[in-house]
Formats: C-alpha cells, sequence, structure tokens
C-alpha cells in the first residue's frame, strides 16, 4: 500500500509491462468519442478522455452472457474467472461499480457477476476532461475513496498512483521509475479533488442527493412524470448507458439438437414498454409516465432504500443518450424540488 | 475464457434441479394439470403461496405457482395455462419425461401460524384458484384448526373451471361452506351467474375473526377488496397473491418490481396491509 509518483513517460512504461503480463481493457478513442477496450499499447491509452460511451458494467455484466449450459436436464453454472485488468475508470462510474458489487453481492449472491468482480483489477483514474453532461460534483462522486485497486491522479505533468489493495500492489511492482509521493504531491492531489468537485457540475442538482428519497415520497402524482413521458419513445436508451441500472431478461439459446442450449441473460430496461408485461397480455406498467416515474424513483428512493446510497451517480450518459431530450435526471428532481 | 464451474465456492442459484413429470393431463382447453417428483427424492419443501422457476430444455424457464398443499408429501402439483413458448412445451410434456425446478421462491399464506383459530374465506377468480388451492387443501388436511371455512370460486364461464371433482367434493362437506359463479352460463350451468363480487353479499362472516385470502385476474382485487372492507374487513385481515413477471426469482432482474417491492421475494403472498399504500400494487 502507498502512493508513487510517476512521470507521463514512467506511466506509459509501466502500462506496456502490465499489458505484457495482463488482460487489459483499457479507455481509448473511438471515433469521436471514448471507449474502455482491450488495451495492446500504452499509447493507445487515454487517461484524458471525457466520458466512457459505454459504462464499465459491461466488463461485470456483459450485454449478454450465458448464466447456465445445458444438455437436457443436465444444467451446468457458467462462470467467468479471466483475470483482467480495467484501465480508467472515472470516480462517478467507480461509485456504480462500487453499489453494483453491493447490489449482486446481498441476498442472493450472483456468482456470475461476483466472479468476474473479484478477478479484476480496477485502476481508477480522476477526471482531467469534463464531459457535457457531467453533474458527478453535485452527486458526490467526482471523486472516489474506495473500491479501486489503484487511483490514478494527473498532478501537473506527472500521475500519482495510490494503491489500496493487493491487486493493486502487484502492478505497482511493475513500476521502474517512480518515487514516493511527497506531502506536497499529496496537498495538489487534494486541489484536483476541489477542483473536480467544482467542475463536474454541468448541471446543477439544488439538494443533496441523501434528501432524494424524501422529497420522492411526496412526488408520486406530480404531472411531471406525464410531461416528460408525452415525448419519451420508450426506447430505453437510458437504461442502456447507465452505470447502476442492472435489470435483465433471460432467454434460452438453443442448438439445432432441440435438447442442448445456453440459458443467456441480457440487458433490459424499464423504460421498454413490455418491461412489466405478463403472460395472457396484462401490462402492469403500459403507461409510458408510469415507467417513467419508475426510472427515478429507482434511482432515486428505491436503491437508495435498498443500499443507503443515490443511484444516480451523475455520469450524464442519460442525458447525452436521449434522443427526446427528458432524460435530466437534475431537470426532473429540481423540478419537483421547486414545486414542493 | 470462461470455464465451466459445477462446484463454484457460492452456489449458483440459476441451476435448476432435476425433476420427473408423474403426471401431466388435461384440464380444461387450456390448462394442463402436472405433477412433478424431484430426482432427488427430497421433499419441494414449499409453503402455500409460493412459485417454482420450471426450466425446459429447448423451451426456456417460466415461473408457476405450486398448486398442491405442503400436507401432500412425495410430489407437487401445478397447472400450466398455455399462453406462450415455454407453456405450449409443458403441455407437451409426458409422464416420466424430466424438467428443471428451481425453488420454492417467495412469501406464503401464512396458515401455518398466523391463520390458526380464524375463520377463513377463499376468493379466487379463475386460476387464482391455483396457487389458493394449496393453502385450502392444507387448511382442509388441518380442519380442527380453523373455524368456518368458505371457498368462493368464480370463473368466466362453465368450461374454464379448474377442479370441478375438487369443487363438488368441498361442496359435499359439512364443515366447508361453498359458493360458486361464472361472468357468463350456458345450458351446462344451473348455478350462479355474475361475477366473483356478486358472491359476496350471500355469505355471512364474522368480520373480526375471518381472514380472506384473495386470488385472481388483476382487475378482480380493487372490487373484492372494496366489497371486503364493506363486510367489515380491515386491511390485516386480507391477504392477496399478486401476479407479476418473476423471470429470475431472486430479486434482482427487475421485471415483477412494484414501486420498491420485489413480489418475487417480498410477495407473491401480501398482506393487504403491508401494502396497500404501495401505488401500482393494486391496479
Amino acid at each position: 500500500m502507498g502512493i508513487r509518483k510517476l512521470s507521463t513517460a514512467s506511466l506509459h512504461a509501466w502500462v506496456d509491462r502490465i499489458i505484457a503480463g495482463n488482460r487489459v481493457i483499457g479507455i481509448q478513442a473511438k471515433d469521436d468519442k471514448f471507449a474502455f477496450a482491450p488495451l495492446s499499447a500504452a499509447g493507445d491509452l487515454r487517461l484524458d478522455h471525457d466520458v466512457a460511451y459505454t459504462p464499465p458494467k459491461a466488463f461485470f455484466q456483459p450485454a449478454i452472457e450465458t448464466l447456465v449450459r445445458y444438455r437436457g436436464i443436465e444444467h451446468e453454472s457458467v462462470v467467468d474467472d479471466d483475470p483482467f485488468v480495467l484501465f480508467g475508470v472515472h470516480p462517478y462510474d467507480m461509485v456504480a461499480l462500487n453499489q453494483m458489487a453491493e447490489i449482486w453481492s446481498r441476498d442472493n449472491y450472483d456468482p456470475h457477476y461476483m466472479s468476474r468482480w473479484e478477478q479484476a483489477t480496477v485502476v481508477a483514474c480522476d477526471v482531467q476532461n469534463v464531459s457535457e453532461n457531467c453533474f458527478a460534483g453535485c452527486m458526490g462522486t467526482a471523486h472516489v475513496k474506495e473500491g479501486f485497486d489503484i487511483l490514478l491522479t494527473k498532478v501537473g505533468d506527472s500521475y500519482l498512483a495510490d494503491y489500496r489493495t493487493e491487486k493493486g500492489e502487484k502492478l505497482a511492482d511493475l513500476m521502474e521509475q517512480s518515487r514516493d509521493a511527497t506531502d506536497g504531491d499529496l496537498r495538489a492531489r487534494r486541489e484536483v479533488w476541489h477542483a473536480n468537485n467544482r467542475l463536474l457540475r454541468r448541471h446543477e442538482l439544488q439538494m443533496f442527493p441523501n434528501n432524494l428519497p424524501e422529497l420522492l415520497e411526496k412526488s408520486y402524482d406530480h404531472p411531471v412524470w406525464e410531461e416528460m413521458a408525452e415525448r419519451c419513445f420508450s426506447c430505453g436508451s437510458c437504461n442502456l448507458c447507465c452505470p447502476t441500472c442492472y435489470c435483465f431478461d433471460v432467454q434460452d439459446d438453443v442448438e439445432w439438437d432441440l435438447q442442448s442450449g445456453e440459458r443467456k441473460r441480457a440487458w433490459d430496461g424499464c423504460m421498454l414498454a413490455s418491461f412489466a408485461g405478463v403472460a395472457g397480455g396484462h401490462n402492469f406498467r403500459g403507461d409510458r409516465a408510469d415507467r417513467y416515474r419508475h426510472r427515478y424513483y429507482r434511482k432515486g428512493k428505491y436503491v437508495p432504500e435498498m443500499i443507503g446510497e443515490c443511484a444516480c451517480v451523475g455520469c450524464g450518459r442519460c442525458i447525452s443518450a436521449c434522443v427526446a431530450n427528458i432524460a435530466n435526471p437534475v431537470t426532473v428532481y429540481n423540478r419537483l424540488l421547486e414545486d414542493e | 475464457m470462461s470455464c465451466s464451474c459445477n462446484s463454484t465456492s457460492d452456489k449458483d442459484l440459476y441451476v435448476p434441479e432435476p425433476a420427473t413429470v408423474l403426471k401431466s393431463e388435461p384440464m380444461t382447453e387450456l390448462e394442463r394439470f402436472l405433477e412433478f417428483k424431484l430426482a432427488s427424492g427430497r421433499e419441494l419443501g414449499h409453503m402455500p403461496g409460493q412459485f417454482v422457476e420450471l426450466s425446459l430444455p429447448a423451451y426456456g424457464e417460466a415461473p408457476f405457482s405450486i398448486s398442491s398443499s405442503p400436507t401432500k408429501n412425495g410430489s407437487f402439483e401445478m397447472v400450466v395455462r398455455q399462453v406462450g413458448n415455454v407453456t405450449s412445451g409443458i403441455h407437451r410434456l409426458q409422464a416420466g419425461e424430466k424438467v428443471g425446478i428451481r425453488g420454492p421462491y417467495g412469501t406464503s399464506f401464512p396458515v401455518e401460524d398466523g391463520l390458526r383459530g380464524q375463520d377463513i374465506m377463499f376468493v379466487c377468480g379463475g386460476i387464482g384458484l391455483v396457487p389458493v388451492r394449496s393453502a385450502i387443501h392444507y387448511v382442509l388436511d388441518n380442519r380442527d384448526d380453523y373455524g368456518d371455512v368458505k371457498i368462493l370460486f368464480g370463473c368466466k364461464s362453465p368450461a374454464e373451471r379448474l377442479f370441478t371433482d375438487e369443487l363438488a367434493a368441498w361442496e359435499e362437506r359439512d364443515d366447508v361452506e361453498v359458493l360458486q359463479t361464472v361472468d357468463k352460463g350456458d345450458e351446462s350451468w344451473s348455478g350462479n351467474v355474475g361475477v366473483i363480487t356478486t358472491l359476496l353479499p350471500k355469505v355471512h362472516v364474522n368480520a373480526s375473526n375471518t381472514a380472506a385470502i384473495v386470488c385472481g385476474p388483476p382487475v378482480m382485487y380493487k372490487f373484492v377488496i372494496w366489497d371486503l372492507y364493506e363486510m367489515g374487513l380491515t386491511a390485516d385481515g386480507i391477504y392477496v397473491s399478486l401476479e407479476r413477471r418473476m423471470k429470475c426469482g431472486l430479486g434482482k432482474c427487475g421485471h415483477c418490481q412494484v414501486n420498491n417491492i420485489y413480489v418475487c421475494q417480498d410477495g407473491p403472498v401480501f398482506n393487504l396491509g403491508e401494502i396497500e399504500e404501495v401505488r401500482e400494487a393494486i391496479q
């Protein structure tokens, strides 16, 4: 455990050494955006990215994954236990991953998600460039204190690498040209955190996220649900790009012999029209407004009541993804507060 | 790389255990009666009102209520309505074939302790009788432990009535009051005609000592509950079983969620007092 300082050039050399011995998923440029993808050279790593297009949940709960393989009535569990390094996770996404680990491990422990989580070494990095819709500053997620194995912070032309865990230490051992961080370095890092807390506020929530459950308790019949949902296409984009949306569908993929196959789960979304439908045709959330409200209640009330943390981490992806321009949680929650 | 592990340190709750079909026979045009036995020989260990996830190779998995009582040893029963892919496959099952079972899951009607000593009124609409039958058998198998027992059953048409032999046998008993109705009669039907709520004025209950167990199509609850209130019952004396899309059964997939409640884990059986204020629960 420790905090090391290394130059950008040393960081690149370090990353290349990590790549030589590990499966590394790193943040990279993709067209005019950024995405996590298998990393083959440190030069492709973009720690200056503004936001990853797809949240890192995709490497723990893939869009489609096999849960069970069967032949006739013989079923066997399929668990992915291949170690990997996830490099370049922003603090708000780290908070989301911490929440997901809590959700998938509590009550009915999910070995599929948790195996990947246990096999992963997560290298987080503080934000260097703010995305167009990020509001992590007002969600308390501009900076993250736990969950990562290493936290990188760019300070001047160098990086500080704060390694906390055995897995983090194993990677830190591969650093060749680095030195221990000084008090001055740590002061500079605190300044980065303070600055990010100010800068990651493209939208300003007018309350503490902790107060959302109480506000929502009183807002079930507010007109905002109908007004916003009137423009909703029920496309589910806001669900799929959300780092804390984890709802899923389960379907069988059957082989030609009609005896063997795989049971798979795939991302699903509560904004999709058929989400709460049952056999026989009844849909328990057939109205767009009911689905729209359900999503904001999940983020601001239902999940917080379960795990004690607001399930919106302020990444702003839903705002960017929504073609109808109705998915800004800050707009919705501020409106409820104004009319309280 | 993914590895297949039969013995992970943490049990995979998605892996079903094999069960054998003991009996499979048609009940109505759409419903089929099935009896199963777990291949391991162990009892399912359910309580009335709980459900299982049933897997059928090449078709998939879906949730079904258990219709038999835990007082019946050695096997368990279900009634499956043919409405989709998995249920069509289930309808083709023959005795001797195998399926996969996960569960039992969810909450149950508190027949074991909470309701002992009370009068019990079962109010069932259509296939709502399927899960409630488990509680009916449980109560009748321990008949001395309960007060008056009433069974109210309504169906759309005479042809859709389920467990007609058992209903006839219950009607024969002196210690059970059975009232039945159909929404629309035909020449075979000489009984009551009208929706299930038309039966309620015909029964006399000691409201302060009566528990009502209600299960039926979504539209039924609101009207039955109104009338039960009229009769003097309170929310604490009413138990409902809610239908939702219980895809995983483990409180994760989100499909069965009603506000903050996961019906597959927190339900499907609720005391009305717990969910009366939960919007979306009773529609």
